[in-house]
């Protein structure tokens, strides 16, 4: 759903709080809202204080992997010998995945004061704001409140860039983008050297996504235990989460709850549940890149990280994407993977060949052409593509096919045996 | 203590290496060659193929042999049924669009998809019914082809040019499984060591036109030997084939040219092959045996006195040139050469690497020896002398009161007046040593049969001394050498058994350059 909407009284508006008010953009509608004073209440701080504030919060990154963030931020190097440098990914390019993007849209000071009080925690005097190239508006009004913000003197001499994306989904993989910044070919690099260690231009980095710093001024104002607080399942996940969620319901659109939310009450109270007529019948919760949710699982999740590993998925990047019992699965993952095999970035042979073969194995079961022992191929090739490359984009492709033939493996067979009607895709 | 060794095991044998060591490299110690495409230990290290994927105790997942360092007390196991399913895995993806048109490709015999298919592969594909990637041939440079549907994209070559040439003329385009190296349309690879991409490919993506459809690798003998095209001394392997020189490669030298050669060096062979060569000795343009033109040559050197000159080729082994001085020791005696000179032309990437401006191999080995630079002060010196030696200088416009005594590969039309002419085996037919710019000596093998009757330079000098002066002829290059090495001071300490493969450096007193 666009904004303006009222948040539905479920929610929990933190971050969202001030999406479609377009007052909000502004420098000086920002500080009315309380803008920019955690920055000021950060300047006061030691960077190392601030770092255990958002240690103690529990806040955990938003990108997709849910790393801790203050204790992300505490292996920078304490004592200073090169420059440091702080990255924001803002390349949202996740199939499901819309919540940055609203973020930069409507309140891109939270995103600029966030980012301030990162930078001084690590100590880099310099951030990239890594923007998704495609994010044209977004960009056009993250340029509007630098500028603003920088007129304004809050910067306090950190330099911030925007840099747009380079058009490939993996640029949004935190090593890859530091390439691409570089101005280099957006390929992930192998591990270690980690990037506190050897990040940007070869020095200390640190990466966070949109909505992790969007949330730090929130902790640095209200404080570690009121945003540990904010916790309905596992202490572990802490705070509001940003679900985008699209699909099969009748009110698609982002939704902000607290942690460890019901994913059912996500989809049929907030979404306004499925279309009339139609029923749930399976849903990927964190992104396309984790394993699919059949309907019981699905209605049984409890939407924090801990909840999602309990059902056998992740809780990615917030991007829910929701099939009612209309949808053809064998189709859906055939277009998961050939966006998988499209993006790849051709280093890792598992990931380049595999994504495509994958693909290509999956249009000839839609085509009818399949044969039973292609289930057991796609099977044994996921798993080939499955924790052996240099980044997860190989075992993204891999977790909706494993799920999917698991959990709907008649789906396949019908094709295959010639009970359902060939696809003939393009 | 960076010295400290750290001890791990692989496949249960215990090792020992410096710290920093890649586990790759470790079990080379421990006999086991992990397989792997993108891990060159001339390059930097990019960790893309995960072919080298191997157990390693206490790891999550299994790791890349060529990225991760050795640990005290790791436990590696390259053999694990996971870790062999793993290569497995990259095998079939590897093959599944490969064309398979080994009968036709130039790398089958030395081909790395090809020998690892072979020793862990999957015996069929499941790649069935599918069509397979399919990008044209293209040209990418003066002795460059690029096979695009064979490649593996390892990325060597995109890494050789980008690192060490410094001109990244190549890269990796498109993305999935469209991505091939492209060319930048402007650009062509023609990097004075660009050959070297043909090298490191580890399939038959990348192929040099010269060598083109010439040999298969399992037709082809290997000799070990030193580059001629400069004075760097690069370490080079001499591929022939039923006695032709095919094809010259880098042999690895950390000290000298690591694994590298350039194109100048590359394609200089072909005159090894040359059909017009001098097959029997001549007395007065007659040819003869080698009994009559020793004896001959002997009685000349035997009559005369006063002044001698020897005009050498700077590609003459240092046996030869000491023999020769030896030879007109009893004389007032001049040496002297010429070296033709280039342009200069370094591989940036390595230290102390470059193709030399100075087009001679054995230049310093000459100049240690007491030949001196002044070609034109010894030709000048030529007009009065008694008697003046030649070897294979074909620049031998030589006018003298004396006699001519000639060796040499071919006859020029200036050493047609010779009184002797006495015919030699060029590089690729004889044992020597050459001493590179920087003093190190170093050995080259004898790779072919010599035409006819020609012998070693070293052997024809020997044959003479021994005439002369009643002097022990040397059986051997070894034999020259060592006599070389026991009289005369930059040589001290030094013994051809000694040199090995990659050579020694001069001592270092006598060996500081000027
Ligand atoms: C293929 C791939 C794509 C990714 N894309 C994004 C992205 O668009 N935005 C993002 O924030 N993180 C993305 N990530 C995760 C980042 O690598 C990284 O974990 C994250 O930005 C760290 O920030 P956080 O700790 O604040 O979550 C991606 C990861 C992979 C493997
Ligand atoms: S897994 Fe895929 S996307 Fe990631 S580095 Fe390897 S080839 Fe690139
Ligand atoms: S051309 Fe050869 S060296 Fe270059 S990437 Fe392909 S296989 Fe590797
Ligand atoms: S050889 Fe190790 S990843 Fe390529």
């Amino acid at each position: 759903m666009g904004y303006p909407h009222k948040p539905h009284a479920k929610e929990t508006a933190l971050l969202s709080k001030h999406f479609g008010d377009p007052d909000a953009r502004t420098y000086k509608g920002w500080a009315k809202r309380g803008g920019y004073e955690a920055w000021k209440q950060a300047q006061t701080m030691a960077p190392a204080a601030i770092t255990d504030v958002v240690k103690e919060s529990g806040l955990r990154g938003r990108g997709g992997a849910g790393f801790p963030t203050g204790l992300k931020w505490s292996f920078m190097p304490k004592e200073k010998k090169k420059p440091h440098y702080l990255c924001v990914n803002a390349d949202e390019s996740e199939p499901g995945t819309f919540k940055d993007r609203e973020i930069m849209r409507w309140t891109p000071h939270a995103l600029l004061e966030g980012t301030l009080i990162a930078m001084r925690a690590i100590q880099a005097e310099v951030g990239y704001i890594y923007i998704r190239g495609e994010f044209t508006e977004p960009y056009a009004i993250m340029e509007q409140a630098l500028a603003e913000a920088t007129k304004a003197g809050v910067l306090g001499g950190h330099k911030i860039h925007l840099h747009r994306g380079a058009g490939a989904y993996i640029c949004g993989e935190e090593t890859a983008m530091m390439n691409s910044i570089e101005g280099k070919r957006g390929n992930p690099r192998i591990k270690p050297p980690f990037p506190a260690a050897f990040g940007v231009f070869g020095m200390p980095t640190t990466i966070n996504n949109v909505e992790t710093l969007a949330a730090v001024p929130h902790i640095l104002r209200q404080g570690a235990a009121w945003y540990k607080a904010m916790s309905l399942s596992n202490p572990k996940s802490t705070g509001t989460k940003l679900f985008s969620v699209c699909g099969h319901v009748r009110l698609p659109g982002n939704y902000e709850v607290t942690m460890g939310f019901p994913l059912k009450d996500l989809l049929h109270e907030l979404c306004g549940g499925m279309r009339p007529g139609r029923t749930l019948k399976a849903c990927i919760p964190g992104g396309s890149s984790v394993p699919i949710l059949n309907r019981e699982e699905s209605e049984g999740c409890l939407l924090d990280y801990e909840g999602c590993v309990e059902k056998g998925t992740m809780l990615g990047s917030g991007g829910v994407i929701v099939f009612d019992d209309s949808a053809d699965m064998v189709y859906q993952i055939m277009r998961l993977a050939r966006f998988y095999a499209h993006e790849s970035c051709a280093q890792c042979t598992q990931c380049r060949e595999g994504t495509a073969w994958t693909t290509k194995i999956l249009e000839r079961i839609l085509a009818g052409q399949g044969k039973m022992a292609d289930l057991d191929l796609l099977l044994d090739l996921s798993d080939n593509m499955t924790g052996k490359t240099i980044c997860v984009l190989s075992d993204s492709c891999a977790a909706p096919v494993v799920s999917g033939i698991k959990k709907f493996r008649t789906e396949f067979e019908d094709y295959i045996a010639g009970r359902k009607q060939p696809v003939m895709v393009a | 203590m960076p010295d400290e060794l750290i001890n791990l095991t692989i496949d249960d044998v215990p090792v020992s290496v410096p710290q920093g060591t890649l586990v790759i490299e470790a079990a080379k110690q421990a006999g086991v060659l992990v397989p792997h495409y993108c891990y060159h230990p001339g390059l930097a290290v990019a960790g893309v193929c995960r072919m080298c994927l191997v157990e390693v105790e206490k790891a999550p997942k299994l790791q890349i042999a060529c990225a991760t360092t050795v640990a005290e007390g790791m436990v590696v196991r390259t053999q694990s049924e996971q870790a062999k399913q793993a290569r497995m895995g990259v095998l079939e993806l590897l093959l599944i669009n490969h064309p398979l048109d080994c009968p036709i490709c130039d790398q089958a015999g030395e081909c790395e998809l090809q020998d690892f298919v072979f020793q862990e592969g999957r015996p069929g594909t499941r790649y069935a019914e599918y069509s397979k990637r399919f990008n044209p041939v293209e040209d990418f440079g003066p002795d460059v082809l690029y096979v695009p549907n064979r490649c593996i994209l390892c990325t060597r070559c995109v890494r050789f040019m980008e690192d060490l040439a410094g001109e990244p003329v190549i890269n990796v385009s498109e993305r999935g499984d469209r991505a091939y190296i492209g060319i930048h349309p402007n650009a062509r690879l023609d990097h004075p060591w660009a050959g070297n991409v043909v090298d490191l490919c580890p399939v038959g993506s990348l192929l040099s036109k010269d060598f083109l459809h010439k040999a298969r690798a399992w037709e082809l003998d290997k000799t070990a030997s030193i580059c001629t095209g400069c004075s760097q001394g690069c370490n080079v392997t001499l591929d022939t084939r039923e006695n032709v020189v095919v094809r010259v490669r880098p042999r690895p030298n950390l000290q000298v040219n690591r694994y590298f050669i350039c194109d100048h060096g590359r394609l200089n062979y072909r005159w090894m092959n040359r059909g017009d060569r001098i097959e029997a000795p001549l007395v007065r343009r007659h040819a003869t045996d080698w009994d009559e033109a020793l004896s001959r040559a002997a009685t000349v050197l035997r009559g005369a006195g006063g002044k001698a000159v020897a005009l050498v080729s700077p590609r003459t082994s240092t046996e030869a040139l000491f023999l020769a001085r030896r030879l007109l020791a009893r004389f007032e005696w001049t040496g002297a050469f010429q070296v033709v000179m280039g342009d200069e032309a370094p591989l940036p990437g390595v230290p102390d690497l470059a193709l030399r401006a100075e087009r001679a191999p054995n230049a310093r080995g000459a100049e240690l020896l007491g030949y001196s630079r002044d070609y034109a002060a010894a030709l000048e010196t030529s007009r009065t002398a008694a008697v003046v030696l030649v070897i294979d200088e074909p620049d031998a416009a030589i006018e003298t009161a004396g006699t001519l005594l000639y060796l040499g590969t071919v006859l020029p039309e200036s050493a047609h007046g010779a009184e002797v002419v006495l015919p030699i085996a060029n590089v690729a037919e004889e044992d020597g040593t050459y001493v590179n710019r920087d003093g190190r000596v170093q050995r080259y093998f004898q790779a072919k049969p010599a035409p006819g009757m020609a012998r070693p330079a070293w052997w024809v000098l020997s044959e003479l001394l021994a005439q002369v002066d009643g002097a022990e002829h040397c059986a051997s290059a070894a034999e020259a050498f060592d006599a070389l090495a026991g009289s005369t001071d930059a040589f001290q300490g030094l013994s051809y058994a000694g040199l090995g493969a990659a050579g020694q450096g001069i001592t270092a007193k006598a060996g500081a350059r000027a």
